[in-house]
C-alpha cells in the first residue's frame, strides 16, 4: 500500500471547489434525503462502513452509515436509536417535580439548559415569579455551563484532527469549572440545581465569586495557549479550512442555530433576539463569522468562551448580594399546573434549545417536547455535508456541528 | 503555510513542564465539596418513617422497610428508608422534601464494593464509613419543598367572644380548605395515632379534589361524630403529623369540620340513611347515650341489630352535650348529628337510669347483649379542708348547669383549679358569664398542662390569668367571699406517669379572696349499676374489660368509653364504641366466649 504524505492529505481532503459548488447549487428546500442512490457494492468500487454507534470518532453513541469510494464519502446516513431513553414519554408519567431530576440527562455536556428550560416552562404555566437573585444565579450557571461545554468542545474538535494534547487540556479545564459546580450545586456533571421557583441554594460562601474568577483566569490562559497551538497550526488550518461549508441560505431551511449559524454570518442569538433572565442587563455583542467552515466555527466557539467569561464577570459584579433564591412552591407532591401550553427557549452552547410543554391541568405534564440544536445539525445536515468528505475528516466535521447524541435521542 | 504556523504548535511542549492537572487517586484522596450529594445519611432518631422520600423518588430507588430496633409507635411507622444505589440519581429531592429533616447526603463518593447486594442499604442503620459525616448536602429552610405554615382558621375576636357563648370558630372557606388540604403528604402517620383510625389522608384528598360526598362517607366509616370531632376533637392525629416536626401540623380537625359543615343538609341522602338495613333478630341494649354508646348504637344498627339506648338525661350526647360549652360545640350542631344516628332506627329511652329506674339484671335478661357506656360524670373533690364550702363548685357540674341553659352569677373573681381541658372550658365559660378576674391555679408548670395548647392560648387571649406551681390548701368562708389559702410548689422527681411530682415550698403560703372556686381536677366513674351483679369493677371504679374485645367478665356484657378508660376524650370513647360494636357483632354471630377465640 502506498504510504501517504501529509502534503497529499492537505491537498486532497477538503472538498474541492467543484463539490462545494455542486452542494450549494441544490435548493435547500429539496428533500434530498428521499433520493436513495444505488451504489453497487459488489462492483468493488464502493465499500460501506459503519462509524458508530460505538466508535471513538463519534461524539456519543450514534452511527453513521458511510458508503465510500476510496477515501471519499459518497453517501452518508445517520442512524440513531442506540441511546434512546424516552425522556419525553417518561415525563408524561411523572409529577412535575419528578421531571426535574431527569431532564438534565438529556444532554451530558450541557445539562443546565434543560433544567433551566423545564423550570421556566413550569413557571410560565403555573404563573410563578422567581426571585431576582435566582435569575442572576441562573444566568451565571448557564454561562459557566457554556464555558465548560465549549472548552471541552474545543478540545474535542482538536482531538478529532489528532491534536490530542488540546483535547486533554480542554477536558481538564472543564473539570475546573465542574469543581465550581460541585461547590455551588453539590453535583459535578448533573447539577439538578435550577429547580422550578428559582435555584436550590445560594452561593456556598462569600468567597465563591473569587474562586470563579480564578478559574476564569485559568481558562483565559488556556485559550491563549490554544490560539498558539491550534489556530496557528498549519495542519489544523489545512484540514479545517474549507471543510463542511454551510451556505448562509441553508441556515433557515435546515433550522441551524447557534455558533454554526453565526459562523455563516447569520445573526441569530436567543440571548439578544429575545432576552431571557437578565441578559438584557448585560453588555455583549453577537459574534459573527463569514467563512462558515469548520475552522471558522471553531474560532467562533473560542470567541464565545471569551465572551462568556466576560459575561460571568459582569454577572458577578452586577448581581444582587442579598435576597431569596427560591420562591415557595405549592405542595409538589400533588402540584397541579393550570391547563395551557408554552414554548420556552434559550441559547445553549450548541444553539437554540427549547421546551414545548402542554399541561392538561393534572399533576402530570401532558406532553413535553424538547427542541435541541444538534438534532437538526446532526440528522439532516451532517448527512448532506459528509458527502464528498474524506473519511478521516468525518469525525471533525461531526464535532464541528456540535453533535450531541443524547440530546438527539433524549 | 507560514513559518509561524509550523513553529507555533511546538509551544505545546511548554505545558509538559507544568504541574499536572490530575491527582494521583487513590494515593491522594480528594474530599467532596461541603455541599456534595454523596451517599445518604439518616438520623434514625429524628426519622419517623413517613415515606415521603419514597413518594417523591422518581427512580423508585427508595423502599420503606422495617428496622429491628425501631418500635412501631404513635407518630413513627417503624419503617426506615432503604436506598438502592443502582437506581438513585443523587438528585436529593428526598432530602429537600423530608418533613423531619433527618435525611441528608454525605460528601463521600469514593466508596465501592464488588458485592452488588451491598449497594442496597439503609442509611443510618447499616454501618457505613460515612454514617456520622456531618458534611454533605443538607436541606436549608429555603430549600424545603413543604409548606410549614397552617392556613389560619377565622375566629371571633377575643373581645367579642368574651361576651357570648356563640361558636367562636367560623369554619374554613373553600379556598382555605383546599389550600390546607394540599399541604398533606399522604404519609398516613396520623391514621395510626387516631384512636378510631380515621382514613385521614383519603378524606383530605377528597377535599382537594372537591369530592365532599366521598369525604363524608369516609368519615362515617369510622366516626359517626365527625361533625363534633371536627370542632372539639383532641386531635391526636395533629400531634403526630409529619409536618408538625418542622412546622405547623395540618389542621385535620378543621378539614373534617369543613366536610361535615358543607354536606350537612344532604347528610342522610349521601350516607344512604333511611334505606333498608339487614334485619337481625338480636336486640342490644346500650346504657348511656354519650359518644361511646351512640357510636356503638350506630354501627350495631348498621350491622342490622335492634338497638335500644337507655339515657339518664332527657337529651342524648353525654359529655359532648354536658361537658363541652356551646362556644366550642353548638348544641344545634350536636343535635343534627345525633339525629343522623337516630335516623338509622335506634330506639332511645330517655330519663331512665339503669340501677335506679330499671335494674341491670332486668336488662341483662331482656337483651341479647349489653354495652355499658355510662361515662365518668362525677367531679372529683379535692381532699382539702373546706372543699365543701358553699361557693366551691365541681367543674363537670358547673358545665352541666351551663349546658342546661343556666347562667349562674359567679361574682367578680373566679378561681379555677386544674390544668386539663375541663379547666379550660370552665375558665373560659366563667369569662363569658361576666367574671372580671378569672385565675387558673395549676400545681405544675405550663409545659405539664394536659390541656390543648390551642385552648390555653385562646384562654389567655380572653384574659384568663394563669398561676402555675400553685395549689390551694384550705378554703373557708370570709363574709360573702371565699378565703382560699394556697401554697407554691416546685417540681421534684418524675412520678409513675413520667410527669415531675409537685412538691410544696415551705413558707410560700399566701391567701386570696374570691367569689367562686371551681375544682376541675378530674372526674370519676359512677359504676353503681354494677353493684349486686357479677360484673367486675377495678379499684378506680372503672369497668374491668378484656382490652382486646371490651368484653367484661360476663359474656355478652361489654363496656367502653370513659367508664372503662377513666376520664378521657371523646375520640377514645368513639373508638371504644366502634370497637364494641364490632365485637358485639362477633359475639352475637358466634355465641361463644370471645376470650376463647384465638387472636
Amino acid at each position: 500500500m502506498k504510504s501517504r504524505k501529509s502534503s497529499d492529505i492537505i491537498e486532497n481532503s477538503p472538498m474541492n471547489d467543484s463539490i462545494l459548488k455542486k452542494q450549494a447549487a441544490v435548493d435547500p428546500w429539496e428533500p434530498v434525503w428521499a433520493e436513495q442512490k444505488k451504489f453497487d457494492l459488489s462492483s468493488g468500487k464502493y465499500v460501506k462502513i459503519w462509524q458508530g454507534p460505538q466508535h471513538p470518532g463519534v461524539t456519543g453513541n450514534m452511527a453513521l452509515e458511510l458508503t465510500l469510494e476510496g477515501d471519499v464519502v459518497v453517501e452518508s446516513r445517520t442512524h440513531v436509536g442506540y441511546l434512546h431513553r424516552g425522556f419525553e414519554k417518561l415525563m408524561e408519567r411523572r409529577k412535575y417535580i419528578q421531571c426535574f431530576p431527569i431532564v438534565c440527562r438529556i444532554c451530558v455536556p450541557e445539562p443546565d439548559f434543560n433544567e433551566y428550560l423545564l423550570a421556566t416552562a413550569i413557571e410560565e404555566l403555573a404563573g410563578i415569579e422567581i426571585p431576582e437573585k435566582a435569575a442572576w444565579i441562573r444566568a451565571l450557571v448557564l454561562e459557566m455551563m457554556r464555558v465548560a461545554s465549549l472548552t471541552m468542545g474545543l478540545g474535542g474538535q482538536a482531538g478529532a484532527f489528532g491534536l490530542i494534547p488540546i483535547g486533554q487540556w480542554g477536558v481538564a479545564h472543564r473539570d475546573y469549572v465542574l469543581d465550581l459546580f460541585e461547590e455551588l450545586t453539590g453535583g459535578r456533571v448533573y447539577h439538578m440545581y435550577i429547580i422550578p421557583g428559582g435555584v436550590r441554594q445560594d452561593f456556598p460562601d462569600k468567597d465563591f465569586p473569587s474562586r470563579v474568577e480564578a478559574v476564569m483566569q485559568k481558562l483565559e490562559k488556556l485559550i491563549s495557549d490554544i490560539e498558539k497551538v491550534m489556530f496557528n497550526n498549519s495542519v489544523f488550518k489545512a484540514r479545517a479550512k474549507g471543510l463542511g461549508y454551510i451556505p448562509p441560505e441553508w441556515i433557515e431551511p435546515y433550522g441551524i442555530t447557534g455558533t454554526t449559524a453565526r459562523a455563516a454570518g447569520v445573526p441569530i442569538d436567543v440571548r439578544k433576539d429575545s432576552p431571557y433572565l437578565i441578559y438584557d442587563q448585560l453588555e455583549f455583542e453577537k459574534i459573527l463569522g463569514t467563512a462558515s467552515d469548520v475552522y471558522e466555527r471553531t474560532l467562533l466557539r473560542k470567541e464565545e468562551i471569551l465572551n462568556s467569561i466576560r459575561l460571568i464577570r459582569q454577572i458577578l459584579k452586577k448581581m444582587p448580594k442579598e435576597g431569596p433564591v427560591r420562591a415557595k412552591l405549592p405542595n409538589v407532591l400533588h402540584w397541579k399546573i393550570p391547563a395551557g401550553e408554552t414554548y420556552v427557549r434559550a441559547e445553549s452552547g450548541r444553539g437554540e434549545m427549547g421546551y414545548y410543554m402542554v399541561s392538561d391541568g393534572s399533576e402530570y405534564p401532558r406532553r413535553v417536547h424538547v427542541r435541541g440544536a444538534s438534532y437538526t445539525h446532526a440528522m439532516a445536515l451532517l448527512e448532506r455535508l459528509a458527502v464528498g468528505v474524506s473519511i478521516a475528516d468525518v469525525a471533525g466535521l461531526m464535532v464541528s456541528l456540535q453533535t450531541c447524541p443524547p440530546e438527539i435521542e433524549r | 503555510m507560514s513559518l509561524k504556523d509550523t513553529l507555533s504548535p511546538f509551544y505545546a511542549w511548554k505545558r509538559a513542564l507544568e504541574k499536572p492537572f490530575t491527582i494521583k487517586k487513590p494515593v491522594e484522596e480528594r474530599e467532596g465539596a461541603p455541599r456534595y450529594r454523596g451517599f445518604h445519611v439518616n438520623d434514625i432518631e429524628k426519622c419517623i418513617g413517613c415515606g415521603t422520600c419514597e413518594e417523591i423518588c422518581q427512580n423508585e430507588a427508595i423502599d420503606m422497610v422495617p428496622v429491628d430496633f425501631i418500635h412501631v409507635e404513635k407518630g413513627d411507622s417503624g419503617l426506615r428508608p432503604q436506598i438502592d444505589y443502582g437506581r438513585c440519581c443523587w438528585c436529593a429531592l428526598c432530602v429537600d422534601v423530608c418533613p423531619t429533616g433527618s435525611l441528608g447526603m454525605s460528601n463521600d463518593y469514593i466508596w465501592a464494593t464488588p458485592n452488588a447486594e451491598e449497594w442496597v442499604f439503609k442509611p443510618g442503620v447499616d454501618d457505613n464509613p460515612w454514617k456520622d459525616d456531618d458534611k454533605g448536602y443538607r436541606r436549608t429552610d429555603e430549600a424545603w419543598l413543604l409548606d410549614p405554615k397552617l392556613t389560619p382558621m377565622p375566629v371571633m375576636e377575643p373581645d367579642v367572644r368574651k361576651h357570648t357563648f356563640d361558636e367562636m370558630a367560623y369554619g374554613y372557606e373553600v379556598v382555605m380548605a383546599v389550600e390546607e388540604a394540599s399541604r398533606c403528604l399522604e404519609c398516613g402517620i396520623c391514621i395510626d395515632a387516631c384512636p378510631t383510625h380515621m382514613d385521614i389522608p383519603a378524606y383530605i384528598k377528597a377535599i382537594r379534589e372537591n369530592r365532599l360526598e366521598d369525604g363524608l362517607k369516609l368519615l362515617y366509616d369510622t366516626n359517626p361524630f365527625s361533625e363534633s370531632c371536627g370542632r372539639v376533637c383532641t386531635a391526636h392525629c395533629q400531634d403526630v403529623c409529619a409536618l408538625g416536626h418542622n412546622g405547623e401540623p395540618i389542621a385535620i380537625r378543621w378539614l373534617k369540620r369543613y366536610i361535615t359543615d358543607n354536606t350537612a343538609d344532604r347528610r342522610n341522602e349521601i350516607l344512604g340513611i333511611g334505606q333498608p338495613l339487614p334485619q337481625k333478630e338480636e336486640h342490644v341494649a346500650v346504657i348511656g347515650g354519650g359518644p361511646a354508646g351512640l357510636t356503638a348504637a350506630f354501627y350495631l344498627r348498621n350491622y342490622g341489630y335492634k338497638v335500644t339506648v337507655f339515657e339518664k338525661h332527657d337529651k342524648l350526647g353525654g359529655m359532648l352535650r354536658y361537658g363541652i360549652p356551646e362556644y366550642r360545640l353548638p348544641k344545634a350542631t350536636l343535635d343534627r348529628e345525633i339525629q343522623t344516628i337516630l335516623d338509622t332506627g335506634v330506639e332511645v329511652k330517655y330519663n331512665i337510669e339503669v340501677g335506679k329506674d330499671v335494674s341491670f339484671k332486668e336488662i341483662r335478661e331482656k337483651y341479647d347483649a349489653v354495652f355499658i357506656s355510662v361515662g365518668a360524670q362525677i367531679g372529683t373533690q379535692m381532699p382539702i379542708e373546706g372543699s365543701d364550702t358553699p361557693g366551691v363548685l365541681s367543674g363537670v357540674e358547673f358545665l352541666d348547669r351551663i349546658a342546661e341553659g343556666e347562667r349562674p352569677d359567679l361574682g367578680e373573681r373566679v378561681i379555677v383549679v386544674g390544668g386539663g381541658n375541663t379547666a379550660m372550658d370552665v375558665c373560659r365559660s366563667s369569662v363569658r358569664l361576666g367574671a372580671k378576674d378569672v385565675y387558673v391555679y395549676y400545681r405544675r408548670t405550663e409545659a405539664e398542662m394536659p390541656a390543648n395548647v390551642e385552648e390555653i392560648e385562646e384562654a389567655k387571649e380572653e384574659g384568663v390569668k394563669f398561676e402555675f406551681l400553685t395549689a390551694p390548701t384550705k378554703i373557708s368562708k370570709e363574709g360573702d367571699k371565699l378565703k382560699i389559702e394556697c401554697i407554691r410548689m416546685q417540681l421534684g422527681e418524675p412520678d409513675a406517669t413520667g410527669r415531675r411530682r409537685p412538691m410544696p415550698i415551705e413558707g410560700s403560703e399566701f391567701t386570696i379572696l374570691a367569689d367562686t372556686c371551681i375544682m376541675a381536677i378530674g372526674q370519676k366513674v359512677d359504676s353503681s349499676l354494677a353493684e349486686g351483679t357479677e360484673v367486675k369493677v377495678t379499684r378506680w371504679g372503672t369497668f374491668e374489660v378484656d382490652p382486646d374485645t371490651l368484653q367484661t367478665n360476663v359474656p355478652g356484657v361489654f363496656a367502653g368509653g370513659d367508664c372503662e378508660l377513666g376520664p378521657d376524650d371523646a375520640i377514645h370513647a368513639i373508638a371504644d364504641g366502634k370497637k364494641a360494636a364490632y365485637f358485639i357483632d362477633k359475639y352475637l354471630v358466634k355465641r361463644h366466649d370471645l376470650k376463647a377465640e384465638p387472636k
